[in-house]
């Protein structure tokens, strides 16, 4: 029998086992300080010190779950015999060959709880990122015409966001995500309306620059188009007939639900923004050349608004995460024995006054990934004020 | 202002009926109906016997229809059975003898909001007794959160840049990125522990007599309040509020600190505690008001997930219950709640902003 682990000791274990991320973090920073200057906003990013904090916090999870096969020292979904409940730094009983302790303990069911929180990182950066950027897109799609034209369109659009934003967030969760919405319709409408957006939003973006030079306007929407229809069919509807794109009915009902929740949001905040913008001297210009209304919100509003939503966008990863953790907190929409963090933290809650680690470690994980993400967005917004 | 307020009613209204329709349409797809059927009368019951049980309870009219029963403006199902009892929705409201008193429509219009298949109980009473216990908590939420807010974004947004404002933005950024389900875990594990934490070193010290310091489950705070059951809720919920609201008082009162009269006062010699005291802190709320009164229907959700997690029988808790058991009657009350919270807050947030700051009038 071997002694179980110390504190320093499992620490050590821990930065070992971690080593693929901290070899991703040297690189990336030792590239992205060296060409600083000229990277632009990025480049700017690595002068400010909270906001170097928080993209290595979010590069952290993302090496994290990039690399999470080498780096798990154990089957997430394993369970191990005698391990129920074990103290962290608890030596297996017969590791067979394998890693010789569970650093950060085990769970009820025995299973490792280091391995899960690393396999968690990819659960959720896996949904996150997307479901923000769809429900961007979906914002700015919206929102443009919302502020540009306004009018009956401006009136309509805004009570339906109003709409979806007086409905409390769990309860619109508990009537969305549920076993039995799976079965129905409505997740794959919802997915049919929600994802045909982006494809849409590039079609219109590419046109409005390129519709006086049909060759290149053919060649580019074209692209666009078969790509875009073929991840939505596959997407939305499963049916992508090379089997390259799909998303389990689980999967679609959270993220239908997630992208549902945070677009009336990015509208608001992209109708504000083009309200303010589109009084501006260089869009009365392009419009006296004579530029088409999409023209002048997509090639000319949308880059001058870039600032704040990128600053936004980051917010709203972390908000994303957020969600996803209540979702999985209240075991929705989860597969079973899924490690996504927030169902970890919801069954390690019942015996947290006894063995509160595999509570811990998820919940400590979900913390520092948002607040990653948040000091990003803080160091990105006081650098784009700089200029 | 009379047609403002008018206006926005009527704009609360619509929304309040578009809403509960959604939630009455999500509440009674085929699916969830089954799922009813086998809750109440036992899950193992065969499909024609689910068919029998939805049509003996007036399940299985046109959803329409049975929006309108419950709105009120339809009248309710009736049905005689075999041996000539009358059974229908209205009949629970008087004595089931007296068939000639039942009133003919009984809905929302009538001020009859249904019964809950999850308490068996009426929906009115359930609602009300909950929304106490919630209320209580919400009071003492914002008695903690507000205060504590204002003070962390005046003290960091009067000199920005000093280390005092470094400090606690960074503080303010780690409660916004600490979900109630993950600060309520930590507290518990270090504060509510009888193995670990604090707990257990002060009981070694002889400090405290009980085998924690903080109860881990707020089921007590219903009897009587005490600071050892309400302290961990009441904190988990404001924690994760105030983060927002210090960095908007922040922002404020930073825009507020270079304006023209700062730097006339401060030229004048007066004191920087008396600046901001006197000059700057009226100005430098407007903006921090509107955002609380935003902030309240965000509570919400921390409310839910801190009454399942703390198992403190509230509003929350009714709302989790209704929904994982789909009491489609309960659910519809507790979403009409839920609404006219938001829009509440949001009427008072602008009628508030208005009254603040004179600059702006309604048109």
């Amino acid at each position: 029998m071997i002694d179980p682990l110390g504190w320093p000791a499992i620490l050590g274990h821990l930065f070992l086992q971690l080593w693929p991320v901290w070899a991703g973090l040297v690189v990336l920073f030792a590239l992205s300080l060296t060409y600083k200057r000229r990277l632009g906003l990025y480049g700017k990013l690595f002068d400010s010190t909270v906001g170097m904090i928080g993209f290595a916090l979010v590069m952290f999870w993302v090496f994290a779950a990039l690399f999470a096969d080498m780096i798990i020292t154990h089957d997430p979904l394993g369970q191990f015999s005698g391990m129920r409940n074990a103290a962290p730094g608890t030596p297996l009983r017969d590791p067979a060959g394998g890693f010789e302790y569970f650093l950060l303990g085990g769970d009820a069911l025995a299973r490792d709880v280091f391995s899960r929180m690393v396999m968690g990182a990819r659960e959720v950066l896996r949904i996150a990122p997307f479901a923000a950027m769809i429900s961007f897109m979906i914002g700015i799609s919206l929102g443009l015409p919302a502020g540009y034209i306004g009018g009956k369109l401006d009136t309509v659009l805004t009570f339906i966001a109003n709409l979806v934003l007086a409905f409390p967030v769990i309860l619109l969760f508990f009537l969305l995500v549920a076993p039995e919405i799976q079965n129905t319709a409505i997740p794959r409408v919802m997915a049919g309306i929600l994802f045909l957006m982006p494809v849409l939003f590039f079609t219109v973006l590419l046109n409005a620059r390129f519709f006086t030079q049909p060759m290149k306007r053919n060649l580019y929407v074209g692209a666009v188009l078969v790509l875009g229809l073929w991840a939505y069919s596959g997407l939305a509807f499963n049916a992508d007939p090379l089997g390259v794109w799909g998303m389990s009915p689980n999967l679609l009902n959270v993220f239908v639900a997630v992208v549902f929740v945070n677009a009336p949001t990015v509208f608001r905040i992209v109708r504000g923004i083009t309200l303010d913008l589109k009084s501006r001297d260089y869009v009365a210009a392009a419009q006296t050349r004579g530029e088409g209304p999409w023209y002048v919100m997509l090639w000319e509003i949308l880059p001058n608004a870039r600032g704040p939503l990128i600053v936004d966008f980051c917010l709203r990863i972390g908000y994303t995460t957020i969600l996803l953790g209540t979702l999985g907190f209240f075991g929705l929409g989860v597969a079973p024995e899924s490690p996504d963090w927030g169902s970890t933290i919801n069954q390690g809650r019942r015996l947290l006054t006894v063995y509160p680690h595999a509570a811990l470690a998820p919940a400590l994980a979900l913390m520092s990934l948002v607040l990653g993400l948040n000091l990003l967005a803080d160091g990105l917004r006081e650098e784009s004020l700089k200029d | 202002m009379v047609s403002f307020l008018l206006r926005r009613i009527g704009i609360m209204l619509v929304t309040a009926l578009c809403l509960t329709f959604i939630v009455f349409y999500l509440t009674n797809l085929p699916a969830k109906l089954d799922t009813l059927a086998k809750t109440q009368a036992g899950s193992r019951i065969s499909d024609a016997e689910v068919a029998s049980w939805l049509d003996r309870n007036g399940y299985s009219q046109p959803m329409l229809v049975r929006y309108g029963e419950w709105l009120g403006v339809v009248p309710g199902w009736t049905r005689v059975e075999a041996d000539g009892t009358q059974t229908g929705r209205c009949n629970s409201l008087t004595a089931p003898t007296d068939i000639a008193a039942t009133p003919e429509r009984c809905g929302l219009f009538q001020g009859y909001w249904g019964n809950s298949t999850r308490f068996r109980a009426p929906v009115s009473e359930v609602i009300s007794a909950r929304l106490g216990a919630t209320g209580l908590l919400m009071m003492w939420v914002l008695i903690v959160m507000v205060p504590m807010a204002l003070i962390v974004g005046v003290l960091a947004g009067m000199r920005e840049g000093s280390r005092t404002d470094r400090a606690l933005s960074t503080f303010a950024i780690a409660s916004t990125a600490t979900p109630e389900y993950v600060s309520g875990v930590v507290f518990i594990a270090l504060l509510a522990s009888s193995s670990i934490g604090v707990s257990p070193l002060l009981v070694s010290w002889g400090w405290i007599e009980g085998p924690v310091l903080f109860q881990g489950n707020a089921r007590s705070a219903l009897q009587q309040i005490t600071f050892w059951n309400f302290a961990l809720p009441v904190m988990t919920i404001a924690l994760f509020g105030m983060g927002y609201i210090a960095r908007i008082t922040r922002a404020s009162m930073t825009e507020v600190m270079t304006q023209q009269y700062i730097r006339t006062a401060r030229l004048k010699g007066v004191s920087f505690a008396n600046i901001v005291l006197r000059h700057a802190l009226r100005n430098a709320l407007i903006a921090p008001f509107t955002v609380i009164m935003l902030q309240i229907p965000w509570l919400l959700n921390g409310v839910v997930i801190v009454e399942v997690l703390f198992s403190y029988p509230g509003f929350g808790w009714t709302l989790f219950e209704a929904a994982a058991n789909n009491d489609i009657e309960l659910l519809l009350a507790a979403s009409v709640v839920a609404v006219l919270v938001v829009l509440v807050t949001q009427l008072i947030s602008d009628i508030g902003y208005v009254w603040l700051n004179p600059r702006i009038r309604i048109s």
